[in-house]
């Protein structure tokens, strides 16, 4: 099942890295990385019934570690929203030079 | 679940909820609406929880559920409604042509890199015999296998991960109050 898995991991990365590229949406660019956190695991998973148990505790510390960057940014976007008004990326450039 | 028991009906469950997850993801990304978009993106989650669960990682599952489709997106969600998101609108519309192009070649770039590397060949004294994992689901049940790595060789890192959380709860509480003290003065 390994190379099905790492299959389905890579489409669903690829999915994520297009949905980051393509969407205005600053909430559905975070989706997008939860998708490819969540690729990223399966690849995990996968290689962890081959390799031993490790690879379960690094999609441990992986979702962990998503949790609190989906805590820290939505606080970011709600602190975006208060100021801007909009979540709509290509507005929001200040940083472009 | 060992799948030498049932080849055919393990391999039939494990390309249904891939497919599931793919089609999920793909409608994920399509979605104007970010409520409807979110909701693509559990059913994604739901459909990766059951292949952990086919892969022997039936611990790993459940929190997939618990924490991805439950938590995590339950906070999206909120976020989308607390700001008043759910409607589609011209927001949620993709960038330009010039962005589809870009993101179409990195992702051929990234599919024909990940097939590059399934190819390759890792040593054999590295591979644990087949069947390890479910074996030791079997006899030991299904949180054994990853607690005990978790609390012996990972220790330091799981004791260092509460202290990450701690810093994005206090980081998360200082960026919603900034506002409010702002409008206060």
């Amino acid at each position: 099942m390994l190379a099905e898995s790492l299959f389905f991991s890579a489409v669903l990365f690829t999915i994520g890295v297009v949905g980051v590229l393509t969407r205005r949406n600053a909430i559905i660019i975070f989706m997008c990385v939860e998708l490819m956190l969540n690729a990223v695991n399966l690849t995990f998973v996968a290689f962890a019934q081959v390799y031993g148990a490790a690879g379960q505790v690094f999609v441990f510390f992986v979702m962990t570690v998503a949790a609190a960057e989906a805590a820290v940014g939505l606080a970011i976007i709600i602190a975006l929203f208060r100021h801007r008004q909009t979540v709509d990326l290509s507005n929001i450039n200040l940083l472009k030079g | 679940m060992s799948h030498n028991v049932l080849p055919l009906f393990y391999v039939f469950h494990f390309y249904l909820f891939g497919i599931i997850a793919i089609v999920s993801a793909v409608a994920f990304v399509t979605r104007k609406s970010p409520v409807a978009a979110a909701l693509w993106l559990v059913n994604t989650m739901f459909s990766l929880a059951a292949m952990y669960v086919l892969l022997d990682a039936h611990f790993i599952g459940v929190i997939q559920v618990l924490v991805y489709a439950g938590a995590i997106m339950v906070v999206f969600l909120f976020v989308i409604m607390l700001l008043n998101l759910g409607h589609a609108s011209d927001i949620s519309d993709a960038r330009g042509m010039g962005w589809k192009l870009a993101a179409g070649l990195v992702g051929l770039a990234l599919l024909a890199q990940i097939f590059a590397l399934t190819r390759a060949r890792v040593t054999e004294s590295l591979t644990l015999p087949e069947n390890t994992i479910a074996d030791q689901v079997a006899a030991t049940g299904a949180i054994a296998p990853v607690a005990g790595p978790l609390f012996h060789e990972y220790l330091l890192a799981f004791e260092v991960t509460s202290v990450l959380l701690l810093a994005a709860v206090v980081g998360a509480v200082v960026l919603g109050k900034r506002g409010e003290r702002a409008n206060a003065r």
